[in-house]
């Protein structure tokens, strides 16, 4: 498992190709990718993404040693930025390796759950007319109970 | 112990961290203590529904104990992804 939470940009190419390097019994590797989106209607400038140091790690390390141990995931990656990004930058990414794609698929989109809401980022918004924190979402609340 | 804030806690009390003395039992305890000192504890504080709590980096409920600990931390519902 790698868990990275850094400011400069990351190399998504070269990110997934190590991770999917040395990993010959698993058959099926998962990213999932998160980029800064414009607002319609209100250009967005920046996005400024404020994070907790220590336990932003250590949030991440459980959430992924959790998905590692429930589906049975050869490895995981997850990579967090935090810092000013513009509209088109990628934000985070997260990998999954497992023999079988539906696990890999499964445990991917219980990171992007629990990374959403229980590790401990804070979004800025920065456009023409104003700055605002990002609220969350009830919708981000509902997700964690399927699981 | 040392008290944190980030986010819009961080701006309405205005820094992100301070040492704080205190005998509260409790979160709640602490926090209660901290709304009496100033109107931007006050202010910060007004809606705990609004907060989330860690306690030594671990998330945890505001009727959470503090015998021990050494960090405390304040912030708004997490947004990452």
């Amino acid at each position: 498992m790698r868990v990275v939470v850094q400011e400069q940009p990351f190399d998504i190419g070269a990110e997934t190709t190590n991770f999917a390097a040395g990993h010959k019994d698993m058959g099926a590797i998962v990213t999932f990718t998160g980029i800064v989106r414009d607002l319609p209607g209100d250009p967005l400038q920046a996005m400024e993404i404020e994070h907790y140091p220590g336990m932003t790690e250590a949030a991440l390390t459980e959430i992924a040693q959790t998905a590692i141990d429930r589906w049975k995931l050869g490895d995981a990656l997850v990579i967090h930025r935090y810092g000013r990004l513009v509209p088109g930058e990628m934000i985070m990414m997260v990998a999954t390796a497992s023999k079988h794609r539906k696990n890999a698929f499964e445990a991917a989109e219980y990171l992007m759950d629990y990374l959403k809401s229980r590790a401990p980022f804070w979004k800025r918004e920065i456009t023409d007319t104003g700055e605002s924190w990002v609220a969350s979402k009830v919708e981000d609340e509902d997700a964690l109970t399927r699981w | 112990m040392d008290v944190l804030y980030f986010a819009w806690v961080r701006e309405r009390i205005g820094i992100p961290r301070e040492q704080v003395e205190t005998s509260a039992a409790t979160v709640a305890d602490l926090v209660a203590e901290l709304r009496l000192r100033e109107e931007r504890y006050e202010l910060a504080f007004s809606d705990l529904t609004a907060l989330r709590v860690a306690v030594d980096q671990k998330l945890t409920d505001f009727d959470a104990p503090l015998d021990g600990v050494r960090e405390i931390a304040f912030f708004p519902p997490m947004t990452g992804g």
